[in-house]
């Protein structure tokens, strides 16, 4: 292991700057990526669930005038 | 049932985390061997020491599942896990640039911290494969849970492993017999370490709402793609 600076002389500021700058960036850019996939995917089920909501509202009202004609044609 | 709460959380977090960059730049002292680079110390190991917790609690969470049958603990084991394979990438990277930084190498094979961390983050990175390879979701959630059990035990143990073995070059911080961390050096860890437990959890949670929501949007596809009383079958349309 001789081929591993043991005390390595501490990096100038200038050069230690973009380590440092890339491990924070890296971890931000990989929790932002998380979590806009995951806002995309509430996007999605809150679309669905609007587009199902719509549905089950038109099933009702569909049943309701089903309801409505068999009770006219009884009537009759 | 699983959002609540998040908003509070989210909050929290986002000061915490600012609360921990502005200590890690503004307030802790630069160290006297490394200097500016070991400013990769206040994230590179808050977010290993939570990744590896967070191995061990969806162990935790499989046990809980294997006991009482329950559901919502196997996802809570899942999410975990799967979270900390998240942060455990970014404890890889982030440990990479700081090696080629203080070492000069971007990975060092025979040093037993980083190895011991590649196995573990290997180990569950088989998790997927192993989970999605079973069909059925009871055996699914079964099998999976048996997995997270012994990989979970399997941490703690691998930790203990490497902290008796002989180090080359990775520190050993909290363990050494003179000092360790100075005050200030070692308040900014601490509320890094917060920050970084608060995101683990926040971001958990967001996901268990995700698949909470979808669950149910499922159900309720299910429920509206029954036969009508009385009439034909009337299929919902496709939600793309």
């Amino acid at each position: 292991m001789d081929f591993l600076p043991l005390a390595a002389p501490a990096l100038p500021l200038d050069e230690a700057g973009k380590y440092v700058a890339g491990a924070y960036v890296v971890f931000m850019v990989l929790v932002l990526v998380y979590v806009s996939i995951m806002a995309a995917k509430l996007q999605r089920i809150e679309r669905e669930l609007k587009e199902l909501a719509g549905f089950a509202e038109n099933r009702a009202n569909g049943d309701q005038a089903d309801a409505d004609r068999e009770q006219v044609s009884a009537d009759v | 049932m699983y959002g609540k709460g998040l908003r509070p959380l989210s909050i929290a977090t986002v000061v915490a985390v600012a609360a921990a960059l502005s200590l890690t730049f503004f307030y802790a002292p630069l160290d006297a061997d490394q200097g500016f680079v070991q400013k990769i110390f206040y994230l590179h190991v808050p977010i290993s020491i939570v990744a590896l917790c967070g191995f061990v609690a969806g162990g935790v969470f499989a046990i809980l599942h294997l006991r009482s049958g329950e559901r919502r603990w196997d996802a809570y084991s899942y999410v975990s896990i799967h979270m900390s394979v998240i942060f455990g990438v970014a404890v890889l990277i982030t440990g990479a640039i700081w090696a080629k930084a203080s070492w000069g190498h971007w990975w060092v094979w025979d040093e037993p911290t980083l190895v011991s961390f590649l196995i573990v983050f290997l180990m569950y990175a088989t998790y997927y494969p192993f989970r999605y390879a079973i069909e059925d979701p009871e055996r699914q959630a079964r099998y999976a849970s048996v997995f997270a059990v012994t990989a979970g035990a399997f941490v703690p143990l691998n930790f203990m492993a490497v902290r008796m073995a002989e180090s080359l070059v990775h520190p050993r911080t909290f363990a050494t017999a003179n000092g360790g961390l100075p005050g200030e050096m070692m308040f900014t860890f601490l509320v890094a370490l917060l920050a970084m437990g608060l995101l683990w959890v926040t971001l958990v949670k967001l996901e268990l709402t995700a698949k909470s929501a979808s669950g149910q949007l499922k159900r309720l596809r299910r429920a509206l793609d029954a036969p009508a009383p009385g009439g034909g079958s009337r299929i919902a349309p496709e939600v793309s």
